[in-house]
């Protein structure tokens, strides 16, 4: 029995709005003409595309390979026609294309046949590698690989497992709308995912604003009838569904950035995640649908049962959009990011569809400077300074704050919410976030540049190495037959002539890369300077190489 | 007045000292400065800045015989960072060896290569493939766009193609900062 | 285009200075009925020379003006310098100060947010340089009817005897300097129960202004709790070895400026300390040389000269208190802690 909650400092109580799409249960959408699924939808490798186009697919066909372990499969919802592999956009703040399947459903529904997989029979190893290929990853939003999570880490075992159904967003309600409708599954998921993590308790937590969801799952958990899985409700505050916020509720952990919660012997997972793996593994159904809330300024705001792939348009029309909508967003009010695309697809990250009027999100009042109040560093759940960060991002001085661990910020928005001076502080964090990702790449790519730079030099010495010690050779053959007048004659006789060699050789080759590269000087200077140290190397081996010859003659 | 100028001087003596063993002691090894240097530079040897590579340019520039503002590939940040590490004063990039350009890979047309090996004996980083009187090919990852391939090849097959932006490289913006009046007074108040 | 959160609190700068503003009132009024109108003329005259000062500074700066004034920011500057002089003060040097603290203070810095000094004791820090004598009368309880106290303002001709020129710390300065021991000079009739007739209540009023502020989040708990702290500490440690050189630890929290100090002068967001453990240094600090100067200096009050000092200090303080990040507080645990 869980005897104490902890707390996590800072966090904000915005006004949850949740009741508007829980007043109808969840919905099963019916088809759109045509499905986009994105190949890329997870965090790791982009699965590479096992259809082609033209090809019949059957529901639940991987269409999608996992790109290595660190990826997850993608597969059709339902069964139909493949008729473009090519990019479209995605539900992502650039509103950028990247390589998508585009099914049209053929109205059948007919499901790929089965392979039996008996997962109380299998290896965790094994289960690992179903749920990767079914393509299961972290519905909370972060589409983390859910095969990698589901590992015990160095000790072999883990403490508490915790089953996030906090959903603290204001908004959202796709976890609390399955919390209520299948506890049970939920929970046997959680019991799955406890025996791979060998964790010895399972935590299901949810937020005190779900009182329905609480008693559905504290019945189902009575009738599981399982001593170490319990249903803890924490107290309502936004970020409480953070998983980092989550696990120190529930446990005292704080898990810093850059570590894995398994090493402090916890590890969390959506409840959504939770019923995809026992659908998953009991149904053998990969993931190919998901429930989500669209609320907002729409008509009839609800939750929706909807296959991966569908254009979100066609789930604004099912909801009714409001014609004063003025943006639409994917997550809710405090995360979420804005959708450049209304044809872009629903993806295994989309929790919650969000049409905004001036109304409902008033625009932000104009940006004013920093007043250092420290309101944000009180509201900040990572316990940072958010002001520091605002103020090295925006002087674009990211090694300082990098120093004031920018990366720990996990974006919640808890700062701007509060922020007197109405600043969009986490616009500054994602800004320089990118900014810092991208000087990474740029780093990198400079270093391997610099590798085979330094590679394709060391290499064109070696050949011209090799070939003046050849020609060196076959000149140092010649002297041979003629009779010896004395060491040291023969030494300074033959390296004359082997210099000339070398240098008519050199000449030769100069020549050579001129013709060749008569047109490009600039490419002539590295091969240039390369060959003047080269006849220098050549002429102290060749040296050395005809003084110790020349005694032994 | 003597005693004061004889402490004066012994302790300039002392602290000389110190810092003359200090020297000597915790001498480093190597030249770190070409190090530092280089790692700055953008490595796409591509020799604008009238230099065989950037490790040479990054030679020239501590033995100071370069001026800081010589590669267009680092562009401006480039010659600030330069600039900070040296502790020299910031200059614009110097337009004599090129300017700042979007980032291109080069695109090799495959249908008229004639495959005369001419553009993979130019690449200094080895990121073209493919053999004699054969299509050559160029690994876009590998590519530092130095277009030093461009010139040599005789069938004029090869296109510097800038980077697409894509999901995975796309990055936040700036936020636009909303506290002046209008746009068209900003450059008067930098130049204050 | 802007992005998440989409949600923003009901807060704004304006609204934290009008609650500032409002905290002030109580003490403000106790402060007129006590000593007469001069102070409201000399708040009104600060008041526009702030606004005056900032419009104009805007405008020259090229930024947004009608936004910027609203944000409240320079009269709370211009009723912490009307509150910190003596009344009856002559205008011109409240517009002195005023401008002083507006634009030196402030816009030269880079404006609201930016400047490293709190104006208003930059303001008087000035003032009582330049005008040590003038700074140092301030009217008797009742001391003249309203008519003589606008005259004095707008430059009237002073009679000096009117002006019973001592505050309590002034004349428990002179006293001491004088030879004659604390509980002598608290005798005398400007010495109400505690800090000084009249004074007493008007720093309970800034307490209260302050409780305020307190309850609606505005301030926290830290640079008061630390200001009153330190401030009772040393000047208890001091009174306890040596009481007849030594005024009481309640004397010095009633009198003068301490109170005002604690809650709203130190409380001054941009020029002070912001982590927790910082705004205590910063605020103990503050309170440690201000009683030093008032027992040792050559003025009979330093808050404002503390303020200034610790203000200098600020980075350091907060970059040697970074409270530490979630995650990053332990050594991580060997296996679960469950
Ligand atoms: S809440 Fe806003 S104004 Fe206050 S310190 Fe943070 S960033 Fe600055
Ligand atoms: S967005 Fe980052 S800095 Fe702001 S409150 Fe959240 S964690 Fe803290
Ligand atoms: S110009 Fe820049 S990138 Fe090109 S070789 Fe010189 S230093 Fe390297
Ligand atoms: S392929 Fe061409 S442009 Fe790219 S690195 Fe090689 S030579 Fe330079």
């Amino acid at each position: 029995m869980l005897s104490k909650l902890f707390s996590f400092n800072g966090g904000v109580k915005p006004d949850p709005n949740k009741s508007l799409s829980t007043r109808e249960p969840i919905a099963r959408l019916a088809l759109p003409p045509q499905l986009v699924i994105p190949l890329h939808q997870h965090i790791g490798g982009t699965p590479r595309p096992l259809v082609s186009v033209g090809d019949k697919v059957l529901r639940g066909q991987r269409i999608g390979a996992a790109d290595g372990n660190v990826s997850s499969a993608v597969h059709a919802p339902t069964s139909g026609h493949v008729v473009a592999i090519e990019p479209r956009p995605m539900p992502h703040a650039s509103g950028l294309s990247s390589p998508a399947v585009v099914i049209e459903p053929d109205g059948q529904d007919i499901a790929i046949e089965r392979e039996p997989f008996d997962w109380h029979a299998a290896a965790p190893g094994e289960i690992r590698d179903f749920l990767r290929d079914a393509g299961v990853v972290g519905l909370g939003g972060a589409v983390f690989p859910s095969h990698l999570k589901l590992n015990p880490g160095k000790s072999g075992h883990t403490d508490t497992l915790v089953i996030n159904g906090a959903e603290c967003e204001p908004f959202i309600t796709c976890d609390d709308m399955l919390m209520r409708a299948e506890p049970g599954n939920i929970l046997r998921g959680a019991l799955i995912m406890q025996r791979m993590l060998a964790a010895k308790q399972v935590l299901v937590a949810l937020e005190d604003n779900k009182p329905e969801a609480a008693v559905a799952l504290k019945a189902a958990a009575q009738a599981l009838g399982h001593a170490s899985l319990e249903v803890v409700v924490v107290p309502t505050r936004y970020p409480a569904g953070g998983a980092k916020q989550l696990i120190r509720v529930l446990t005292g952990i704080e898990v810093p950035h850059g570590s894995r919660s398994t090493d402090f012997g916890v590890q969390c997972f959506n409840v959504a995640t939770a019923l995809a793996v026992w659908r998953a593994l009991e149904h053998g159904e990969p993931l190919t649908r998901r429930i989500v809330t669209v609320t907002g300024n729409v008509e009839r705001p609800r939750n929706f049962d909807v296959a991966i792939g569908t254009p979100i348009s066609h789930l604004f029309a099912a909801a009714g959009l409001k014609p004063d909508t003025d943006k639409l967003i994917m997550g809710g009010p405090m995360m979420g990011i804005p959708l450049p695309n209304i044809d872009a697809p629903v993806v295994k990250a989309t929790n919650c569809l969000l049409a905004s009027s001036p109304t409902l999100f008033a625009p932000p009042e104009p940006e004013l400077p920093c007043i250092r109040c420290g309101e944000c560093a009180r509201a900040c759940p990572a316990d940072l300074q958010p002001f520091e960060l605002y103020w090295h991002s925006r002087a674009r001085n990211f090694g300082r704050a990098q120093e004031y661990k920018l990366f720990d910020c996990i974006e919640c928005g808890c700062c701007a919410y509060v922020c007197p001076s109405h600043i969009p502080l986490v616009d500054y964090y994602r800004y320089a976030k990118s900014e810092i990702w991208a000087r990474e790449r740029d780093k990198d790519a400079a270093d391997s540049a610099r590798e085979r730079f330094e590679f394709r030099n060391w290499r064109a010495d070696r050949e011209k190495e090799e070939k003046a010690a050849k020609l060196a050779a076959r000149n140092a053959a010649k002297p041979a037959v003629k009779p010896t007048d004395g060491a040291g004659d023969a030494a300074t006789a033959a390296d004359d002539p082997k210099k000339a060699l070398i240098e008519a050789a050199m000449a030769r080759a100069r020549a050579q890369k001129e013709a060749v590269a008569a047109k490009n000087t600039d490419a002539l200077t590295p091969a240039q300077q390369a060959q003047i140290d080269v006849a220098e190397e050549r002429r102290k081996r060749a040296s050395a190489l005809s003084g110790s010859d020349a005694p032994a003659e | 007045m003597i005693t004061a100028l004889i402490v004066m001087a012994g302790l300039a003596l002392v602290l000389g000292a110190t810092l003359g063993a200090a020297s000597v002691l915790f001498k480093t090894q190597g030249d770190p400065l070409v190090d530092k240097i280089d790692a700055i530079l953008p490595q796409t040897q591509c020799g604008q800045c009238g230099y065989p590579g950037c490790k040479p340019y990054a030679t020239a520039i501590a033995g100071g015989d370069a001026d800081i503002n010589q590669c267009p590939p680092g562009g401006d940040e480039g010659v600030r960072k330069l600039a900070d590490l040296l502790g020299r004063e910031y200059k614009p990039l110097n337009a004599e060896h090129g300017i700042e350009k979007p980032k291109s890979v080069a695109v090799i047309d495959e249908a008229t290569c004639i495959g005369c090996t001419l553009c993979i004996q130019a690449c200094p980083v080895d990121a073209i493939v493919g053999a004699a009187k054969q299509m050559h090919t160029i690994v876009a990852d590998l590519c530092t766009g130095c277009e030093l391939c461009v010139p040599p090849c005789p069938a004029d097959c090869i296109d510097m193609v800038p980077v697409a932006e894509t999901v995975d490289n796309w990055k936040w913006r700036y936020p636009v900062f909303e506290l002046k009046v209008q746009p068209a007074t900003l450059p008067a108040k930098e130049a204050a | 285009m802007y992005n998440s959160p989409y949600l923003r609190q009901n807060t704004s700068v304006r609204r934290v200075m009008v609650t500032v503003l409002v905290a002030m009132l109580p003490a403000i009024a106790l402060q007129v009925w006590l000593f007469g109108i001069g102070l409201l003329l000399q708040i009104a005259i600060a008041s526009a020379t702030a606004l005056a000062c900032e419009a104009a500074m805007l405008s020259l700066r090229r930024r947004p003006v009608a936004r910027a004034l609203g944000d409240g920011s320079a009269l709370v500057t211009a009723w912490l310098i009307a509150v910190c002089l003596p009344p009856l003060l002559p205008w011109w040097m409240i517009v002195i100060g005023t401008s002083f603290a507006i634009v030196i203070g402030k816009h030269l810095y880079g404006g609201l947010g930016q400047n490293p000094f709190n104006p208003a004791m930059l303001a008087y820090c000035v003032l009582i340089i330049s005008f040590p004598a003038l700074m140092s009368q301030w009217p008797g309880l009742q001391g003249s009817d309203a008519a003589t106290q606008l005259d004095w303002v707008l430059g009237g001709e002073r009679v000096l005897d009117a002006v019973t020129g001592a505050t309590p710390l002034d004349a428990l300065r002179t006293g001491l300097l004088g030879n004659a021991d604390v509980s002598a000079v608290m005798q005398s009739a400007a010495f109400g129960h505690l800090g000084g007739a009249g004074w007493e209540w008007v720093a309970l009023a800034w307490g209260a202004g302050g409780l305020l502020l307190l309850a609606l989040r505005i301030i926290t708990w830290h640079i008061p709790v630390a200001f009153l702290g330190a401030m009772s500490l040393v000047s208890g440690v001091a009174w306890l070895i040596d009481p007849s050189h030594h005024a009481s630890p309640a004397f010095h929290l009633l009198a003068g400026g301490t109170m005002l100090g604690a809650f709203f002068i130190a409380t001054d967001p941009v020029s002070g300390a912001t982590t927790p453990r910082g705004k205590l240094i910063f605020a103990a600090g503050i309170a440690l040389i201000a009683w030093l100067i008032r027992a040792f200096g050559a003025y009979p009050d330093g808050i404002a000269f503390a303020v200034l000092l610790l203000n200098i200090c600020v980075p350091l303080i907060d970059i040697k208190t970074q409270p530490p990040v979630f995650g990053h507080k332990v050594e991580p645990p060997e296996g679960g802690t469950r």
